[in-house]
């Protein structure tokens, strides 16, 4: 009966490593997306600011993060800054992210600003 | 019989290049670029591939400037594959970290031309490449602009020209040299479809824009603006 169970736990660990892209963490997720505009830290300034049009939010600026609601978060990651009238350069990454990877971001955004 | 001799001579050295090729890179690419995919399924995963995926090299790239390029290598990432294990904290914005970067390896110009043909063999799935593709036609580097950035932003991490543009994407002046038209079209409409934890995001660009975005890249190209550095 071990034996069978341990196979089945086998066989179903099998097919979850051969199914489609697995969820990320919001840490490795924010590291993959976010970084390259938002910055290691978070603050906006991240790499590629230098000849952006639009500075990027800063994420550790309660003030800046505040007056935004966890469904605007939720909003302008899943389908980009035009969503919620702000920038083109802000895109939608709901191609790359599940909903709960992005309520998992929005909560990873809430620690950085420490803000609600 | 002598042309029986000389056509399984031929059919031999064939082989025996294209072996050649799949050999070479078996033994000395293999430690950075799949060979035989899938896509990484994580971002862990995504992070640990030093170089880019290579299982559908013959669908991507142009064979004559790849060919070129494996002689003599140059930086097509500004900040590395992963931007994110080469940067650091700056006085205004993280900043490229150039201690961290490697040069790619060159290959002499018959390794080059062997491996140049077993890659172009690595084609990618009918559910990568999509049904779209390059309908041909041409614009304006500044109407094409237009489209590249203003509308759609992609500037934001890719260079247009040296020292001009974001620094997390591949510089884009080269990008037509580099890629087959028809895989262009494909990668914008579904970046995820080739690599699905790519930072490159389905900004979901309208079928008709993305034909002027790759015309775009192709008037980039033909000024020769990396030649210019």
């Amino acid at each position: 009966m071990r034996k069978n169970k341990l196979f089945l736990t086998l066989f179903v660990s099998l097919l979850m490593l051969s199914s489609a892209a697995w969820p990320d963490d919001a840490e490795d997720n924010y590291k993959n997306y976010c970084w390259q505009c938002h910055g290691m830290t978070g603050d906006g300034m991240g790499l590629n600011v230098q000849d952006m049009s639009v500075q990027p939010r800063d994420h550790t600026s309660a003030k800046a993060m505040g007056g935004r609601s966890d469904a605007d978060l939720f909003k302008v990651i899943k389908e980009g800054g035009l969503a919620i009238d702000k920038s083109v350069l802000m895109p939608p990454w709901r191609d790359s992210l599940s909903d709960d990877e992005i309520h998992d971001l929005v909560k990873y955004l809430r620690k950085l600003c420490q803000c609600s | 019989m002598k042309y029986l001799v000389l056509l399984i001579a031929l059919s031999v050295s064939g082989v025996a290049l294209a072996d050649g090729g799949m050999d070479i890179l078996q033994k000395r690419c293999v430690s950075c670029h799949d060979l035989s995919g899938p896509a990484a399924q994580s971002v862990q995963e995504l992070w640990q591939r030093k170089g880019p995926d290579l299982f559908y090299a013959g669908s991507k790239y142009n064979a004559e400037w790849l060919e070129k390029w494996l002689v003599k290598p140059r930086r097509i990432r500004p900040a590395g594959h992963h931007s994110i294990q080469h940067i650091k904290p700056g006085d205004k914005r993280d900043m490229i970290d150039a201690t961290t970067l490697r040069p790619h390896m060159a290959l002499s110009p018959s390794d080059a031309e062997e491996v140049t043909e077993a890659l172009m063999k690595l084609k990618a799935t009918a559910e990568m490449m999509g049904t779209t593709v390059f309908k041909g036609g041409s614009i304006s580097t500044s109407f094409g602009e237009m489209v590249f950035d203003k509308f759609n932003g992609c500037m934001a991490c890719h260079e247009i020209e040296p020292g001009f543009g974001g620094l997390s994407g591949p510089e884009v002046y080269t990008a037509a040299k580099r890629y087959q038209a028809d895989y262009l079209v494909s990668f914008i409409t579904n970046p995820q479809a080739w690599n699905p934890k790519t930072p490159m995001p389905n900004k979901h660009v309208s079928a008709p824009n993305i034909q002027k975005i790759v015309q775009y890249l192709q008037a980039l190209a033909r000024e020769n603006r990396d030649e210019k550095k």
